[in-house]
């Protein structure tokens, strides 16, 4: 069973500690700032925290092992932005808005981190964040000028999937840009969103690749060429290391028995179970809200052949709560999950998602859940 | 000489240094504070050398008109202040 968990939300870092009685907040930082994001990598038990403060832009803060401050260290900056040329005109600002994702690297290369950022930018570091290079292989493929935004108005990469057995493979997921993966640590990039479909746009742009709206991306640790799609437009799995995806969840006659919205944001897949993963639906995308107000789970072991929806525990009543692309996180034991909401309810399943109890619902609205 | 005031609010953050100087415009200014506590800029500046979108820097009493290039003209006895803006909630 997994002990700690970091909860990033719009006022305030909380950690939660696992004691006998439950869980309960152990300490909280930042207080009163708004925290995107975590990373804690088990390399060298690091912790990183990104801030985006409202009115001084966005910071990186880290703690080493057994610390107890925090350091403020460098943000991924984008390079200046060349100014006056023909093919220049109509791209974003090169402004950092937002780190939407935290990776750490391989075990074989202590230091490493990536970070994904909006407007788009994947960022390398090699010192633990002292300085960062944006990734230029990724920045420079002619089709980013074709990404757009989603959720927010330029684009951003918010699902960064190291392969824990060759770390020179990396997939990036971008809304909306697709997914894209490096099997070169980052020198060369191929657009791989085949089987995807984008219901948002002109028909016949719909299987396009690099407009796709993947919301969040998850890998199987365990089986890595199996990833995971939380898409604006449903559930999609690969087993082939996305060289083709798989949309889940559908039949012939719509919707599949067992799922009540293949709609959502959030994915974790099973850190073994290659077979097992969790979503959090809603509504719709013009509805986000929780299918009939009814906070629910929606969970498949066999590789998406079925869906369960998970409710119990969970409030049935007047639920307003949506759980974000990073809200919903699972543990190394397979079993603990915990989710947060936009609305500061924070829930924890010790059991695979079966039986769920409430850690606290007076939060901030939640960011991010990372256990530790 | 010019003198900066930055919004107390900074002071969660960073060190605030007290800047008098006899630069001739706002660029100028800032890079004098920022040579004394360089973290400053990033909380001030974007990367691109721009005012951040929710600052707000008045020159003696009014609003500055270039928040891109900071060109405004300072005088020698100009006092500058770095607010931030309204918002939030």
């Amino acid at each position: 069973m997994s002990h700690q968990a970091l909860i990033a939300t719009r006022k305030g870092l909380f950690e939660l500690v696992r004691g006998s009685a439950g869980w309960t907040v152990e300490r909280s930082s930042f207080l009163g700032d708004p925290v995107t994001l975590t990373l804690f990598d088990r390399r060298d038990g690091t912790l990183y925290a990104a801030l985006n403060l409202g009115h001084f832009g966005v910071k990186l803060h880290r703690r080493e092992r057994d610390a107890q401050d925090w350091t403020e260290i460098a943000v991924p900056a984008y390079p200046p932005q060349p100014e006056g040329q023909d093919g220049d005109k109509g791209d974003v600002e090169w402004k950092l808005r937002l780190i939407w994702a935290l990776a750490a690297g391989g075990a074989g290369e202590p230091g490493v981190l990536w970070a994904g950022t909006a407007p788009g930018g994947l960022f390398r570091s090699g010192d633990r964040g002292d300085s960062w290079e944006l990734v230029r292989s990724l920045w420079e493929v002619p089709e980013r000028r074709e990404w757009f935004g989603g959720g927010y108005d330029y684009p951003g990469i918010h699902s960064i999937c190291v392969d824990p057995h060759d770390s020179r493979r990396l997939l990036v997921g971008i809304s909306c840009g697709g997914a894209w993966i490096t099997r070169d640590g980052g020198a060369s990039w191929t657009v791989s969103a085949a089987g995807m479909r984008a219901a948002y746009m002109p028909p016949e742009q719909a299987d396009v690749q690099h407009i796709q709206d993947p919301h969040a991306i998850v890998q199987c640790p365990a089986a890595p060429d199996v990833f995971w799609c939380q898409h604006h437009n449903g559930i999609w799995r690969t087993s082939d290391g996305a060289a083709r995806w798989q949309q889940l969840g559908q039949d012939g006659n719509g919707l599949m028995p067992g799922l009540v919205s293949d709609f959502g944001f959030a994915v974790a897949a099973h850190p073994r179970d290659p077979g097992t993963a969790w979503f959090v639906p809603a509504a719709a995308d013009q509805k986000r809200i929780p299918v009939d107000a009814a906070l629910a789970v929606t969970r498949t072991r066999d590789g998406g052949k079925s869906f369960e929806t998970l409710r119990r525990g969970l409030p049935q009543e007047h639920c307003y709560d949506l759980v974000y692309r990073h809200g919903l996180a699972v543990a190394d034991d397979g079993q603990t999950l915990m989710m947060g909401s936009t609305t500061g309810g924070l829930w924890v399943s010790e059991n695979g998602g079966d039986d769920w109890q409430a850690i606290s619902t007076t939060l901030p609205p939640i960011y991010a859940v990372r256990f530790r | 000489m010019a003198t900066i005031v930055f919004t107390q609010q900074l002071r969660r953050f960073t060190e605030i240094p007290e800047v008098v100087t006899d630069a001739a415009d706002l660029r100028a200014a800032l890079e004098a504070a920022f040579a004394v506590n360089p973290r400053l800029r990033g909380y001030v500046l974007d990367e691109q050398g721009h005012l951040r979108q929710h600052v707000a820097v008045f020159v003696d009493g009014r609003r500055i008109a270039d928040r891109v290039a900071l060109t405004d003209a300072l005088r020698a006895d100009s006092s500058v202040h770095v607010l931030q803006a309204l918002s939030g909630g």
